[in-house]
């Protein structure tokens, strides 16, 4: 091979590796942006499309010169250049790839740290995550949700917690994703940085109801946040209202909803009083009107019992009978047999 | 035993064969079922337990049948006559070697036949799997469920991904290498002809205890190939099978990969010194280094999620103490080395392609045979990094991100070093195998590409578990491995079945599985960063249209594999017969007639120099028996992979 053509191929190389980079940087890959990690984590992304175009131009301009320069005539039964190799060659093709490799493992280290660097005034948020649903705990603030409301411009530190299975903890546009374990708490940080609605994904298989697993998230103004908060019978940040109580004596109705939203039965029920619309489970719509309070406790504690047409052993966890009081059961119970099969509205 | 049965007894059933073999299939689950039954009687328990994770009147059958099977085919009828002190005759060789179609369906000690009842029984699990990934892709042509229910939807994928691991890649490559390697080291068989007919025999009991778990209550298994605890401990009846066939599929392969070594280091003809050996032989050796060592790991953890779930353990119970993350700890110290498993032996076969039909020695040999056993050290420190979200020690993720990448310097030796084979040389582009060897750098490099992405911590936080990670891998897996599996099967389709395929359908196949290939999983690199999580039967709208094509590529792709199909019977049927060399290769396997006589050679053959010396003048690789008297020249100075 003559220094002319090296040279040529070199020139084939660095093009080709401009055109494939310019082409990949006109897309937004990893979607819409909005915490400060992901413009952290869009960076890396951005500078290992570079570099991988250009270690694919490598091996594509090799490839492709091969094919054209030295394709056998058909009937050709010659042999090639017996060349064993190149000792230079072979040492160059081990180094350069090991000092590109290490830079790549130390910028993902330095960008690492830093999206993972905790503020001082952070917001604590504990998750618990359960077949298949979320609730967020906001324990200073005393208030419990099936929606996820942060404020802007804030870190938020999610502790994880799982009742039953592993779930994932994922919003796609802030980047961050973080097991949540059972047994073994776990966290995560994300400063959202862009207003709007997004949602929590989990991303490991938790089940039957695993693609449907989803909670809304709301990253809204500090002043929103707090109207949130105090709407949700909670104590605003640098508010000076005692808790209250928040769930106090309330309405079978508006008691029983929030039992029903907090185990995440809406994960796998239709409930149109509820609101719930997921079929991975009975439509208790259908299957409660006709049933004694006793055999909806039943169905609750001890799932197997008496199963629905159509639907297997072990679908449901048998463990609500541990994770509620008898209160709350009873609770339950009531407003389930008050409210099924009467369509939505009164919620 | 359990054929000790009275005396009237047909001679079918008394000769080790498919026969008996049911027989024996029938009295050990027989066994099994009483056994538990006269158990629980005795201590006073209802006789069936039918919790979702117990039935042991199934598991237990579940494991006394298969070796009721293998004891009534003949898989131990040696070692029993020895133990029992009977005659035996150690160079019996009533079993070796097939005379008609029907000796391939008995228990065997040619390396030929089971290398051929390895690859076949292992594409016919191939078109199994194959089938529920296009079950799979029209469930996910549109948002929303239409084709199955999402119970049955997690039931495929992780039936498909167990079957496509550890009854297909694995043991394909143990196949194949089963059928050449002693071939290419000059030796008549491999070194314990026995426990290699038992290492296959074991291999579809795991693959049909696989597809049983559809048919028992709860339906198949449905914690994904990976079985994460606890989801995989409560799972119901299905998941024991998963548990049960991983043992057999992997006491099939550790036994394969024992009798690899065993054959390579001691039984290698003379003169093949370790820098005279084929870049295949290399391959392999490296790769039972891994299997041995590391799938222990994966059939220890599959026992402790199978007593967790029928004998009340707690290993990964965190209520009762038990520890959830270890379970990943012990899975993927086995199952990222399984992803090496899985390629290495590809990496040997492109080597020989590429060497073949381009016409020049290997460049680089021995840095080539060094990556080789560098990839299997650094492959075990590794592991951690399909755990960076897991939650395990967060100070782990930083030196596993380090060797994750590091391992990418072996692997690009390797890619750098047949593109320097490809340079100057004549390049037979016509040639299936050549085109599925060159398609495997385009795709494989990819999957490279992509790997080391999802090795830097922060990028991986993002995409872990999303449709990014089924590109990956199937950049790797099918682009990387399957790849390599047809430029092996076709560049050895002479010398196993002594007929020519049809080069025409071949390259038809080649191009039609390259496009449907790249169609299906290009795009899923783009969903997964924009949000779409792996393993969901049901997604977001906005997903939908490049799910739909996904899938049209995915049908494109499966149709293709038809065509293989129908090459590779009719061929072997009515193809034209081949020649002993029909490739004008170097290496020991084409020097004898295709297929190779019953015992492969009638002396063994004398090694004087390197594999692949194309375009050396003089130059040999091995003296076949009967050859001595031509060969009078000096041995040229470049012989054994030595520097230009």
């Amino acid at each position: 091979m003559t220094r002319a053509t090296l040279f040529r191929l070199v020139v084939a190389m660095l093009v080709l590796t401009a055109v494939i980079s310019v082409v990949m940087l006109q897309f937004d890959w990893n979607g819409v942006a909005g915490s400060t990690e992901a413009d952290d984590i869009d960076l890396l992304t951005d500078v290992m499309i570079v570099l991988s175009s250009f270690v694919y131009s490598i091996v594509l301009v090799m490839l492709g010169y091969s094919i054209w320069r030295y394709r056998a005539k058909p009937g050709d039964e010659s042999d090639g250049e017996p060349i064993h190799g190149n000792t230079r060659l072979e040492i160059a093709w081990t180094v350069i790839p090991t000092v590109i490799v290490l830079f790549g493992a130390g910028y993902s280290w330095f960008i690492l740290d830093e999206i993972e660097a905790r503020d001082a005034d952070r917001l604590q948020v504990d998750v618990t995550a359960q077949q298949f649903a979320w609730r967020f705990e906001y324990p200073e603030e005393g208030v419990t949700s099936t929606e996820l409301h942060v404020p802007i411009d804030r870190q938020v530190e999610f502790k994880l917690d799982a009742l039953d299975v592993i779930h994932s903890f994922w919003v796609p546009e802030w980047r961050v994703k973080k097991d949540a374990v059972p047994g073994q708490p776990t966290r995560v940080v994300a400063t959202p940085d862009r207003l709007g609605n997004y949602e929590v994904v989990c991303t490991e298989l938790c089940g039957i109801g695993h693609s449907t697993m989803r909670a809304p998230v709301v990253v809204e103004s500090q002043e929103d946040f707090d109207q949130w908060v105090s709407d949700q019978g909670g104590e605003a940040r640098g508010g000076a209202a005692a808790r209250g109580g928040g769930r106090g004596a309330g309405t079978v109705a508006a008691e029983g909803q929030q039992i029903f939203d907090a185990q995440g039965c809406s994960g796998c029920h239709t409930l149109a009083a509820a609101g719930a619309t997921q079929t991975i489970g009975p439509d208790l719509d259908e299957v409660l009107p006709d049933r004694s309070p006793q055999e909806i406790e039943q169905s609750i504690v001890d799932p197997d019992a008496e199963l629905s047409p159509g639907f297997n052993q072990g679908i449901m966890p048998d463990n609500f009978g541990d994770a509620l009081s008898p209160d709350e059961l009873d609770t339950l119970v009531r407003y389930l047999s008050q409210n099924a099969g009467q369509g939505g509205g009164g919620q | 035993m359990g054929n000790n049965i009275g005396e009237p007894m047909p001679v079918a059933l008394k000769q080790p064969g498919q026969y008996r073999a049911f027989l024996g299939a029938l009295i050990g689950g027989a066994f099994g079922f009483a056994l538990v039954v006269v158990l629980r009687e005795i201590s006073g328990l209802p006789a069936f337990q039918t919790e979702p994770t117990g039935y042991p009147h199934v598991i237990v059958p579940a494991v006394t049948a298969p070796l009721g099977y293998l004891i009534g085919l003949g898989a131990f009828d040696y070692w029993f006559r020895w133990a029992a002190g009977a005659a035996t005759r150690p160079e019996d060789h009533s079993q070796h070697g097939a005379h008609s179609w029907r000796d391939y369906f008995k228990f065997n000690t040619d390396h030929k036949v089971i290398g051929i009842q390895y690859t076949v029984t292992s594409f016919i699990f191939f078109f199994i799997g194959g089938a529920m990934a296009m079950v799979m892709r029209a469930e996910l042509a549109q948002p929303g469920t239409q084709v199955v229910d999402p119970g049955v939807f997690n039931g495929l994928f992780s039936t498909h991904a167990a079957l496509m691991i550890f009854i297909f890649v694995i043991p394909i490559f143990a196949g194949l290498a089963n059928y050449v390697l002693p071939l290419m080291i000059g030796a008549p068989d491999m070194a314990f002809p026995r426990l290699n007919g038992l290492s296959f025999w074991l291999l579809p009991i795991g693959g049909l205890l696989f597809l049983a778990s559809f048919f028992v209550p709860g339906g198949a298994f449905d914690a994904g190939w990976t079985g994460y605890a606890p989801l995989s401990t409560g799972a119901p009846l299905g998941q024991s099978f998963f548990n049960l066939g991983v043992q057999f599929a992997g006491a099939s392969s550790v036994a394969t990969a024992l009798n690899f070594l065993v054959t390579i280091i001691t039984m290698r003809a003379p003169g093949m010194n370790f820098w005279r050996l084929p870049l295949l032989v290399w391959a392999n050796l490296s790769t039972s280094l891994l299997v041995v060592a590391a799938t222990p790991f994966i059939a220890g953890v599959q026992f402790m999620v199978l007593f967790d779930r029928a004998l009340g353990t707690n290993f990964f119970q965190a209520a009762e103490g038990g520890d959830v993350i270890s379970y990943q700890h012990i899975f993927w110290f086995y199952s990222h080395p399984a992803v090496y498993i899985m390629m290495l032996p590809g990496f040997g076969i492109i080597s020989e392609v590429i060497s073949t039909h381009s016409r020049k020695p290997i460049f680089g040999y021995r840095l080539m045979a060094l990556a080789l056993i560098g990839i299997v050290v650094l492959s075990y420190t590794v592991w951690a990094h399909h755990m960076f979200v897991s939650g395990m020690f967060s100070w782990l993720r930083v030196p596993m991100m380090i060797t994750t990448l590091l391992i990418a310097v072996p692997t690009g030796i390797k890619i750098f070093s047949w593109l320097g084979t490809l340079f100057g040389s004549v390049l037979h582009l016509y040639s299936t195998a050549m085109l599925f060897a060159l398609g495997f750098i385009v795709t494989f490099v990819m999957g490279g590409i992509s790997g080391v992405m999802l090795g830097m911590v922060p990028l991986d936080i993002h995409v872990s578990d999303t449709y990014f990670v089924v590109a990956h891998i199937h950049f790797v897996l099918f682009g990387g491995s399957v790849f390599t599996i047809f430029a092996g099967v076709y560049h050895w389709f002479p010398k196993m079945t002594g007929r020519m395929y049809d080069e025409k359908l071949g390259r038809l196949h080649f191009w039609l599985t390259f496009v449907g290939m790249m169609g299906s999983f290009l795009p899923m690199h783009w969903i997964g960063m924009e949000g779409m999580p792996r393993r969901v039967a049901d997604y977001s709208a906005q997903f939908g249209d490049w799910n739909l094509l996904i899938s049209c590529f995915a049908f494109l792709l499966g149709a293709a594999q038809l065509i293989f199909l129908y090459n590779m019977v009719v061929s072997w049927r009515w193809g034209p017969r081949a020649t002993g060399n029909p490739w004008r290769a170097k290496t020991i396997e084409w020097q004898v007639s295709s297929p190779p006589p019953i015992f492969n050679f009638p002396e063994v053959p004398r090694v004087v120099g390197g594999p692949y010396e194309f375009g050396v003048p003089g130059a040999r690789h091995a003296i076949m028996p009967g050859e001595e008297a031509e060969v009078r020249r000096p041995e040229p100075a470049t012989v054994g992979g030595g520097r230009e």
